[in-house]
C-alpha cells in the first residue's frame, strides 16, 4: 500500500483521473493478491477483533472463505472496518471488493443503491433487551418507555412503526455508535435497547452484568442479513454467491474441515461436484474447479463457522433456530452444485 | 505583491512580455481560474458518474418523503408520518436553542470568571485561574463524555427523583421536569402585555437616561423594568379570569413498570443530552471567554479606576460604568468568534444523540443515501449562521466603538 | 455664623494610633488578600468551601480509594457495598492498547522509533539558544514525515518487504491522535502561508479565492468536514481511485486549519511595519525573495504562539475523528469499555479521567510554551 497510494495521492490531489483500466473485480483482485472486506466496528460473534487486531466473526469467516474461493489460501484476506454510514460507499467506491457486515437486505437497497446481495448468512430480526429486575416477558408492555438504538439502520424506523402500531407512547434515543448506546443503556438512560437479536447478544457481553439483562421473546421484523457486493459485476457477484451456497451444501452433505480431506474419496456424486473431484464447476466463474475443498479446508462449513463464532458454546449462546438447515427446521436452503 | 506594482513604475521600455508584472499577474490569476475550473469539472463529473453508477437520484426531492423514525426532543410539530425535511427543520431549531441558550450561560459564567480572575482577592482569583487552566485544556468531547456519561449514573434513575424548589422540579435520569405553562384560548391578552411590557420599559429607560441629563437625577430604571415585565403580564392573567394553567408532570409510582416514573409529555421536560450538551458547551466557551474578558478589563487603563475613585465612585459602579464600557471595545472581536466556535461545536451533539442539524442529517443521510444533499444542507446553514452572527456582532461592536470628537 | 472665635489648645498629649497594619508575613499577605473586608471574607470562605467540595471527592476517588493493581474486574468491585475508587489496574492493562492501538506487537518498536525521534528533533526545536534551528527545521517538517510515514507504514521495494506493512486500521490511540495533529499541523503550516499571501494579494481572482476558502472552512464545523471526507469524498473520485480512511481524514483536517492557520500568518503579516517591503523592495528584491528572506521570517516569528494555540485546538478536535468511527486516544478508550475483563461501574469515570489527565498534560504544557515564547519574542516589535 505504502508506495502503491503516492502516485494515487498525488494523481487525485492534482484532479488528474488515475485510467482506471475497467478490469473486474476478480481480476483486480487477483491482481492485488488479497480481497479487501469491509466489516463492522467490532461486533463480537460477526466481525470483532482482538486486542492483537486479528478479525474473527461469521461475517469474517464469509471473507475468508471468499479469499480461499479465489485463492486457495484463506488469509489472503484484508479487512476495512465501516460504520454504518459509511458502508455503502465504501463498497461502491471501490475501497473494499466485498461488504460482510451484518447489513440487512432490503429492497431499496438491492434496488436503489447499486448493490447485490449474494444471499443471506444470518437470518436475523430485531428485538428487545431490557433488565431483569423490571419483570418484564412481552414487548407490548412496553408503554411508556425510553427506548436506546443506533442511528442509521433500520432498526430505528422498525421500532418507530412497532410502537405506532401498537400505539404505545415511547421516546427514542438514537446514538450514532453502538459503544455509545451501550454505555448509556448500562447508565440506566433507557429501559429498552433495541437492534438486531444478535446484536442484543453481542452487546450484552459488554455490559457491566450481562447477567442482569434478558431478550424479550418478540422479535419485531426480518432482518436477514448477508454478504453484499457491487451492481454490475456478474462474475463477483457469482463468486460471493457460490462461496456462501458452498458453505451451507457442505454442512449438509456433512463435509467439514477435519474430513474434507478424507471426504475427497467419497462415493457421493454431490460432494465430488462440491470438492471439485467431478465435474468442472469453478472455471466458468473464473475459480479453480475445488474452489469448494478450499473453501471448506479454510474455514469449515457454515455450521462449524456458526457453532465457533455465535453458537450455543460461545459466550453469544445463541441456538441455531432459523439458522439451521432446511432439513433440520430452519431457513438455509441452498441451491445444489450441479 | 507590492515588489510587482514597485516594478511597473520603473519598468524598463524593451522588457520582454514575461517580466511584465502585470501580465504576469494576468497570466497566474488565468492559470488559477483554470486550475479552479479544472478540479471543479472533474469533481462534478466524478460525481455524477459515480451517482448514476449507484443509482442514487440527486436533488431535493426525497425531502417530501415520509421520515418515519421519531426524534426525541422537537420544538415544532413533529411525528414519525412528517417529512425529511420537517425533521432536518427540527434538527435547526434544536441546534439554534443549544446555541442560544449556550451562548447566554457563557457569556455569563464567562464574565464573572473573568472579572473574577482579576479580583483582590486570592483565593477567588485562584480558583478561577484552575477554572479556565483546567476546562480549555481538555477536549470539549471528552468534557460532553463527563457531563453524559459521568453525570448521568450519580442521579436517580427513571423511576426515581430528586425533588427541589419545593416540589416543582424534579430531577432524574430522564432529564430535569418541571411544571409546563398551557395556554388557553384568551391567554393572547398576556402576550399582549409581555410586549406592552417591552415597550414600556424601552419607553422608560429613554425618559429616565434624558431626565438624568436634564437634571442628574436617576431613576431605579431597572426595578421599575423588573416590575413592568412581571406586573404587566400578572395583570393580564388576572384580568382575563386566568386563562392560563400550569401542567404538572405526573409520577407515577404504581401501574406497569415502564409507566412508572414520570409521564411521557406530561409538564415540561429537559432532556438529559441538551442539559449535558449546553451544559458543557457553556462551561467550555466561558473559559475562553473569561480569559478574554480578563485581556480587555486589563487593556482599560489604570488612569481611568484611578479617575473613577478619586471622583468617589464606589467600586462596583465603577467596574460597571467605567471599565466595563470601555473594555468592551477590546472584547467584543474576540467574543464574536467565541460565539461562533459555540455554535459550530454545537454539532458534537451528534456524539450523545441530542437531535440537533448534524445529528438528524446524519439519519437521514443513512436513510436516503443523499450525501451531497445533507451535506450541502449542513454547511449551508452554519455558513449562514456563521455570517448572520458575525454581521450582527459587527453591528454592535460599531455601536459600541469609540466614537471620535 | 460667629465673631466669636474658638480657639483650640491640645493640653494633653493624644493617644497613640495602633501600628498599622502589618502587610507582610504570612498574616499580613492573607489579611491583605482574604480578609480585607467583610465581603471579601465571605468569598474567601465561600471560595474554600467550593474548592473543598470539588478537589476533596476528586481526590478521594482518584487517588485514596484507588485501586492500583488488579489481574481483572474483580479488583474493581466494591466489596460490601464499600465506596470504590479510580480502577488504574485496568488503565495499566490497557497502557499499549491506549498508545499504540491494535499496531501489531512486534512491530512497535516502529512506533517507539517514530516517537523517540519525534521528541529528539522537536525538544532542540523548541529551545531557543540551540543552534542550527534551520537544520533542524528542515529535518523534523521534510525528512522526518518521510521516515515516519515509511516506518509507520511499512516498505515494500520490489517483492522484498523490508518493512512489513501495517495497516492504518490497526493504528490506533495517542498514536493516530498524535499522526493526526503532527500531520495537520505540518502540511496546513505552508497552505496557511499561501492562503494568507493570497488574502493579502493585489490580484483580485486570487484574493477573492483565498477570502472564499479561508472563510468557508472557518464557517463550518470540524465534524461535518470529517463526514464529508469519509461520505463525500469518495464520490468525487473517479471510480477506482480509493484514499485510505486515515488519509481522507488527513485531508479534511489539514484543510480546515489551513483555514485557521492564514488567518493567523495574516495577522503577523500585517504586524510587519511597510519599512521592510519598501526596504526590501528597495534591494531590488522580487516578490519571493523578499517574502522568503525578509517578510516571513519576521512574521512567522510573531505568530509562533499563534501557531502553537492552533496547534492545541487542533490537538483537542482530532477526538472528533471518533464520531466518524475512528480510534484517536479518546476513542480507544471509549471501545475499551466493551471489554467484559474489566467492566465495572468506575470504568468510564476512570477511562475519562485518564484521557483528561493526557490530554490536559499535553495541552497545558504547549500553552506554557506559547507563553514562553510569547514573552521571549517580546523584542523591538511591540510599540
Amino acid at each position: 500500500m505504502s508506495i502503491k497510494i503516492l502516485p494515487l495521492v498525488l494523481g487525485a490531489a492534482m484532479g488528474v483521473a488515475a485510467t482506471a483500466a475497467h478490469a473486474t473485480t476478480l481480476e483486480d483482485v487477483k491482481a492485488k493478491g488479497f480481497i479487501q472486506c469491509g466489516v463492522s466496528q467490532g461486533l463480537p460473534g460477526f466481525s470483532n477483533p482482538d486486542a492483537e487486531g486479528t478479525w474473527s466473526g461469521i461475517d469474517v469467516d464469509f471473507c475468508k472463505a471468499m479469499a480461499a474461493a479465489v485463492f486457495g489460501d484463506g488469509s489472503a484476506v484484508k479487512f476495512t472496518p465501516l460504520s454504518a454510514k459509511e458502508r455503502f460507499t465504501a463498497l461502491s467506491s471501490g475501497e473494499i471488493d466485498v461488504l460482510s457486515r451484518n447489513t440487512t437486505w432490503t429492497m431499496t437497497r438491492d434496488t436503489q443503491l447499486g448493490l447485490n446481495f449474494a444471499g443471506v448468512n444470518y437470518y436475523d430480526g430485531q428485538g428487545f433487551m431490557v433488565r431483569k429486575d423490571l419483570g418484564v416477558t412481552s414487548a407490548l408492555e412496553m408503554s411508556g418507555a425510553s427506548v436506546c438504538t443506533n442511528t442509521g439502520t433500520t432498526t430505528e424506523l422498525n421500532v418507530a412503526d412497532y410502537f405506532r402500531a401498537n400505539n404505545m407512547p415511547y421516546e427514542i434515543v438514537a446514538f450514532e455508535k453502538a459503544d455509545e448506546v451501550v454505555q448509556a443503556y448500562d447508565a440506566g438512560r433507557c429501559d429498552v435497547y433495541t437492534t438486531d437479536a444478535s446484536g442484543l447478544y453481542a452487546q450484552r457481553l459488554k455490559l457491566t452484568n450481562p447477567g442482569d439483562h434478558m431478550v424479550l421473546p418478540e422479535i419485531i421484523s426480518k432482518e436477514p442479513l448477508g454478504p453484499v457486493v457491487r451492481q454490475g459485476d456478474d462474475e463477483w457477484f457469482n463468486i460471493a454467491k457460490w462461496t456462501l451456497n458452498v458453505m451451507i451444501n457442505a454442512e449438509e452433505l456433512g463435509v467439514t474441515m477435519a474430513n474434507v480431506d478424507d471426504m475427497k474419496s467419497s462415493d457421493n456424486p454431490s460432494i465430488k461436484r462440491l470438492l471439485g473431484v467431478e465435474g468442472a464447476y469453478g472455471e466458468p466463474i473464473g475459480l479453480s474447479n475445488d474452489f469448494g475443498y478450499s473453501i471448506v479446508k479454510a474455514v469449515g462449513n457454515y455450521g462449524e463457522s456458526f457453532d465457533a463464532n455465535v453458537g450455543p458454546d460461545t459466550p453469544l449462546g445463541i441456538a441455531r433456530g432459523v439458522n439451521a438447515l432446511w432439513s433440520q427446521g430452519g431457513f438455509l436452503y441452498a441451491p445444489p452444485v450441479r | 505583491m507590492s515588489s510587482e506594482t514597485q516594478d511597473a513604475a520603473v519598468k524598463p521600455a524593451r522588457a520582454s512580455l514575461m517580466n511584465d508584472p502585470q501580465v504576469r499577474g494576468l497570466f497566474y490569476q488565468v492559470l488559477l481560474v483554470l486550475v479552479l475550473v479544472f478540479l471543479g469539472w472533474q469533481i462534478v463529473s466524478n460525481t455524477m458518474a459515480n451517482l448514476e453508477r449507484q443509482n442514487i437520484a440527486s436533488g431535493f426531492g426525497f425531502m417530501e418523503n415520509t421520515a418515519g423514525f421519531g426524534i426525541i426532543q422537537a420544538l415544532v410539530d413533529y411525528s414519525e408520518t412528517s417529512s425529511y425535511g420537517q425533521a432536518l427543520l427540527v434538527g435547526f431549531f434544536n441546534t439554534l436553542l443549544v446555541a442560544v441558550i449556550g451562548i447566554f450561560l457563557a457569556t455569563i459564567i464567562g464574565f464573572v470568571v473573568g472579572i473574577a480572575r482579576l479580583s483582590n482577592n486570592w483565593v477567588i482569583s485562584k480558583i478561577a485561574y484552575c477554572y479556565i487552566e483546567l476546562v480549555r485544556n481538555i477536549p470539549l468531547l471528552l468534557q460532553i463524555f463527563f457531563w453524559y456519561f459521568a453525570v448521568l449514573r450519580a442521579v436517580p434513575g427513571k423511576r426515581d427523583k430528586w425533588s427541589f424548589l419545593f416540589d416543582t422540579f424534579h430531577l432524574n435520569i430522564a432529564g430535569l421536569r418541571g411544571p409546563k405553562p398551557v395556554f388557553e384560548p384568551g391567554s393572547g391578552a398576556i402576550g399582549y402585555a409581555v410586549i406592552a411590557a417591552i415597550i414600556g420599559m424601552v419607553v422608560l429607560s429613554r425618559w429616565a437616561r434624558k431626565r438624568q441629563e436634564a437634571t442628574g437625577r436617576q431613576f431605579p430604571v431597572f426595578w421599575s423594568s423588573l416590575g413592568l415585565l412581571i406586573g404587566l403580564p400578572m395583570l393580564a392573567y388576572l384580568l382575563t379570569g386566568m386563562p392560563m394553567h400550569f401542567d404538572l408532570p405526573i409520577f407515577n409510582e404504581t401501574g406497569p413498570v415502564f409507566s412508572r416514573g414520570f409521564e411521557l409529555g406530561t409538564g415540561f421536560n429537559v432532556i438529559p443530552e441538551f442539559l449535558a450538551l449546553t451544559l458543557a458547551l457553556a462551561i467550555y466557551t466561558a473559559s475562553f471567554i473569561a480569559e478574554i474578558v480578563r485581556a480587555g478589563i486589563q487593556a482599560v487603563s489604570h488612569g481611568q479606576t484611578e479617575a473613577a475613585s478619586a471622583l468617589g465612585i464606589r467600586p462596583g459602579h465603577t467596574l460597571r460604568l467605567v471599565v466595563i464600557p470601555q473594555a468592551m471595545r477590546v472584547i467584543i472581536p474576540p467574543l464574536t468568534s467565541q460565539y461562533l466556535n459555540l455554535t459550530k461545536n454545537s454539532s458534537l451533539a451528534v456524539a450523545i444523540a441530542f437531535p440537533d442539524l448534524v445529528s438528524v442529517g446524519g439519519t437521514v443521510l443513512n436513510q436516503t443515501g443523499q450525501a451531497i444533499e445533507i451535506i450541502g444542507i449542513w454547511m449551508a446553514v452554519y455558513l449562514s449562521l456563521s455570517l448572520l452572527t458575525s454581521s450582527f456582532m459587527n453591528w454592535y461592536n460599531q455601536r459600541m466603538a469609540l466614537v471620535e470628537r | 455664623m460667629a465673631n466669636a472665635e474658638v480657639f483650640q489648645v491640645r493640653t494633653v498629649e493624644a493617644p497613640q494610633l495602633p501600628a498599622p497594619v502589618s502587610t507582610s508575613g504570612v498574616i499580613g499577605w492573607m489579611r491583605l488578600n482574604l480578609f480585607s473586608s467583610i465581603g471579601n471574607t465571605i468569598l474567601t470562605v465561600v471560595g474554600i468551601l467550593i474548592a473543598y467540595s470539588l478537589l476533596a471527592p476528586l481526590i478521594q476517588f482518584a487517588l485514596i480509594d484507588a485501586v492500583w493493581v488488579g489481574e481483572d474486574r474483580t479488583a474493581c468491585l466494591a466489596q460490601d457495598g464499600g465506596h470504590i475508587g479510580a480502577c488504574w489496574a485496568y488503565v495499566g492493562d490497557y497502557l499499549p492498547q491506549f498508545i499504540y492501538g491494535r499496531y501489531p506487537t512486534e512491530e512497535i518498536w516502529r512506533v517507539n522509533v517514530v516517537y523517540a525521534l519525534f521528541a529528539l528533533l522537536l525538544v532542540p526545536m523548541m529551545i531557543p539558544a540551540v543552534p542550527f534551528k534551520g537544520t533542524n527545521a528542515l529535518l523534523l517538517l521534510v525528512v522526518f514525515p518521510i521516515v515516519a510515514y515509511f516506518l509507520l507504514t511499512g516498505l515494500v521495494i520490489g517483492d522484498e518487504e523490508i518493512l512489513p506493512i501495517v495497516e492504518t486500521a490497526q493504528w490506533g490511540g495517542l498514536l493516530v491522535t498524535l499522526v493526526i495533529a503532527v500531520t495537520g499541523i505540518t502540511a496546513s503550516l505552508p497552505l496557511g502561508v499561501a492562503f494568507a499571501l493570497g488574502r493579502r494579494s493585489k490580484m483580485p481572482i486570487i484574493k477573492f479565492v483565498s477570502v472564499v476558502f479561508i472563510e468557508f472552512w472557518r464557517g463550518v464545523p470540524l465534524i461535518t468536514v470529517l463526514f464529508m471526507s469519509s461520505v463525500m469524498l469518495p464520490l468525487f473520485l473517479p471510480e477506482g481511485v480509493t484514499f485510505d480512511k486515515l488519509l481522507r481524514v488527513l485531508v479534511g483536517v489539514t484543510l480546515f486549519s489551513a483555514a485557521y492557520m492564514a488567518e493567523v500568518v495574516r495577522g503577523g503579516l500585517q504586524a510587519i511595519p511597510k519599512g521592510q517591503y519598501e526596504g526590501a523592495m528597495a534591494l531590488g528584491l522580487r516578490f519571493w525573495p523578499m517574502m522568503y528572506l525578509i517578510i516571513l521570517p519576521q512574521a512567522l516569528k510573531l505568530v509562533i504562539p499563534g501557531i502553537v494555540n492552533t496547534f492545541i485546538g487542533l490537538f483537542k478536535d482530532t477526538t472528533l475523528v471518533l464520531i466518524v468511527g475512528m480510534f484517536d486516544l479518546l476513542g480507544q478508550i471509549q471501545s475499551s469499555f466493551s471489554d467484559p475483563t474489566w467492566s465495572t461501574p468506575v470504568q468510564g469515570h476512570t477511562g475519562y479521567l485518564f484521557a483528561a489527565l493526557v490530554f490536559w498534560v499535553f495541552c497545558f504544557s504547549m500553552s506554557r510554551y506559547s507563553i514562553f515564547i510569547e514573552n521571549k519574542l517580546h523584542t523591538g516589535h511591540k510599540r
